[in-house]
């Protein structure tokens, strides 16, 4: 009796997983059959068919044509990550080891930042650039993205030194330690993973953020997520292009998520302010 | 002694960049939004570099809740609603199953756990380029009953104009307060085995008086439109919904995971001894104690639905009316139509909104942690 409704259970369990793991990894089937196709062999009825001959310079042009937006994402993502995750870093040891009178509060006004639709700073952030003559290229965009970060890393680095015993701090502050030098030589060497969880976590976001990228930068400085949009969008699209073109700016990401998925994970769980 | 205030000061003026950066670019410019949603920025003269603005009060939100012209952002708005209650329920019920799923320590847990997570770290214009092709009217998804020797579908996923679950903007208010009505009882119901006289006294009594008030006599509640404006679901955002859920899912099922291997094995080694089943485990015992894990899914989902933009953008174009978005109409408002003034009123209307939701989280989670 309990063997049978063993197995009953695990058909369940193992048939159910199959099919929801085949609906997640659908589109990305999807997107790789098309990428590969012939722009000719592509058609409607056929989409889901494996291609009859591999082409691979779908990749080539979608890799040309994207290529000046790939590099603008890189420069603007690594730019931006280490200015959140710095400034982060050291608002997350004021918020955990530092706290004064008030700082609660200053830290949940900070956290509200990073659950604003960004669309009600919108219109002031493009003024404001423009006022600074930062509207349309990369720096104006890096700045943006430094300073609503500025919530989540706080976050993340808060909860990360909570963990650090106090009274660590506390033996160094005896020692006669000033408040730079117990962050330089006990907080800082202590917080690698909490470095590289939160850089992980900024550069997905900003690596796929969209809305700024279009209102705020011009052609030239345009991200890659604006790239691929302009690709696929317009009425008359051969979907290799696109396909190929996702893949592209989807690797970066991927190969992070896939390669360093436990730190991702974090950051991840950590987003949801739960403690 | 002194060594140490002149420490709290430089701890103090550490964090002071950061908060100005806040102040000024978080609440300076919301305020800012708020005033411009309140001007007529400078009507004719709108294009000019500095436009010379002049209060209309609350002109705008007017003229987009009740005016000719704002039929197309009441469409948006309700379609928006439908869209969150729908993603809510749909990302969460079912990363919740697969969570439980995974949580049976199947053997492939982690190559399992990769495979519905991945989407997370995608950009809304990869996925929604991807989808785009998928739910193609003629291909995609819908030829996929053929291989398994079935009729292909012909649903227009992205281009359908058929509506459902409509209703008239003039009744509103009406619906509104009903709506109230129904959600005072239910809260009076859900109460009434904890504290019965409470129960009756603060939700119960009150629900019921309203809605017998909105039932007897709603026609005094002034209709919101001079003429009948239909507004409802439209079947097109459908498509939508499927991708976000496929984005999304896999990341209530991360929170719910981590929230399942944190109860202790005694917990559940317990409730089954008390001859709990599977089931009645997971209902009576493993959700419950995760309602914190729930709270932040839901609060973090219906902030990412609020704001939705690139993912609609990749999909259908930021033109297609039968897809629309609060978040869309304000990009096209205001920066393809250059009426900067209605633009921010939108963007106020998303954030008072998304406000609803996010200060009483943010203040619980603030009192929570005053209290440890």
């Amino acid at each position: 009796m309990i063997t049978r409704k063993f197995t009953l259970g695990s058909v369940f369990l193992y048939g159910t997983l199959t099919l929801l793991a085949l609906f997640f990894l659908m589109p990305a089937y999807m997107a790789a059959v098309t990428a590969l196709k012939m722009p000719a062999d592509i058609s409607l009825p056929t989409a889901w068919e494996w291609p009859s001959v591999i082409n691979w310079s779908s990749f080539s042009q979608a890799i040309e044509k994207l290529k000046p937006d790939f590099i603008n994402s890189i420069i603007l993502t690594i730019c931006a990550t280490i200015g959140s995750t710095m400034l982060g870093s050291l608002n997350g040891y004021v918020f955990s080891k530092w706290q004064f009178k008030g700082s609660e509060v200053i830290f949940t006004l900070f956290l509200f930042g990073m659950f604003i639709p960004y669309q009600v700073i919108l219109i002031p952030l493009f003024q404001t650039l423009r006022a600074m003559n930062l509207y349309g290229g990369l720096p104006g965009l890096i700045l943006a993205h430094i300073v609503y970060g500025l919530p989540i890393t706080s976050l993340i680095f808060r909860n990360f030194y909570a963990q650090i015993p106090t009274a660590l701090v506390e033996s160094a502050k005896l020692d006669g330690a000033g408040f730079f030098s117990i962050y330089l030589r006990i907080v800082f060497p202590l917080s690698i993973p909490g470095f590289v969880v939160t850089s992980l976590w900024q550069f997905t976001q900003i690596w796929n953020e969209f809305l700024w990228g279009i209102c705020l930068t011009r052609h030239t400085a345009n991200p890659i997520t604006v790239g691929l949009a302009n690709l696929a969008g317009g009425q008359a699209v051969t979907w290799n292009l696109p396909m190929a073109g996702s893949i592209m700016a989807a690797l970066p990401v991927l190969a992070i998520y896939i390669f360093l998925g436990r730190y991702f994970i974090r950051g991840l769980l950590a987003g949801s302010v739960k403690e | 002694m002194r060594e140490a205030s002149r420490d709290k000061w430089k701890a103090f003026l550490t964090l002071l960049p950061s908060m100005i950066l806040i102040g000024v670019f978080v609440y300076g410019f919301i305020g800012n939004t708020i005033w411009t949603s309140m001007t007529d920025w400078g009507g004719v003269g709108s294009l000019a570099l500095v436009p010379e603005k002049n209060f209309v009060g609350l002109e705008n939100y007017i003229d987009l809740f009740t005016g000719f012209l704002g039929s197309g952002f009441r469409q948006d708005l309700v379609n928006a609603v439908y869209y969150s209650v729908m993603l809510l329920a749909g990302a969460v019920g079912l990363g919740m199953f697969i969570a439980i799923l995974l949580d049976q320590k199947p053997k492939g847990e982690d190559v399992l756990r990769t495979i519905f997570l991945y989407p997370m770290s995608l950009s809304f214009i990869v996925s929604g380029t991807i989808w785009r092709w998928l739910l193609a009217p003629q291909g995609g998804v819908n030829v996929l009953p053929k291989y398994f020797g079935f009729e292909p579908l012909n649903f227009k996923w992205l281009s359908s104009q058929s509506a459902v679950l409509v209703f008239n903007w003039q009744d509103i208010l009406r619906i509104l307060v009903s709506f109230a009505a129904f959600i005072l009882i239910l809260t009076g119901v859900y109460m009434l085995r904890k504290d019965q006289s409470k129960a009756i006294k603060r939700w119960l009594v009150p629900g019921i008086a309203l809605g017998a008030f909105v039932w007897l006599f709603g026609d005094i509640i002034p209709s919101a439109l001079f003429m009948e404006e239909e507004h409802g679901f439209n079947l097109a955002t459908l498509g939508i919904i499927i991708a976000t859920i496929w984005q999304y899912s896999g990341y209530t099922m991360a929170l719910y995971l981590a929230g399942f291997n944190g109860i202790s094995q005694d917990l559940r080694d317990a409730a089954m001894l008390d001859g709990a089943s599977q089931a009645g485990y997971y209902r009576h015992v493993a959700i419950p104690m995760l309602k914190p894990i729930t709270i932040s899914a839901v609060i973090i989902l219906s902030h990412i639905s609020l704001k939705m933009f690139d993912l609609i953008f990749a999909m259908t174009g930021p033109d297609n009316a039968a897809t629309g978005h609060p978040a869309l109409t304000m990009y096209l408002t205001t920066f393809r139509a250059n009426d900067f003034a209605k633009g921010a009123a939108i963007a106020i209307v998303l954030f008072l909104i998304a406000a609803m939701f996010i200060v009483p989280y943010l203040i619980g989670q603030y009192r929570q942690r005053g209290r440890r």
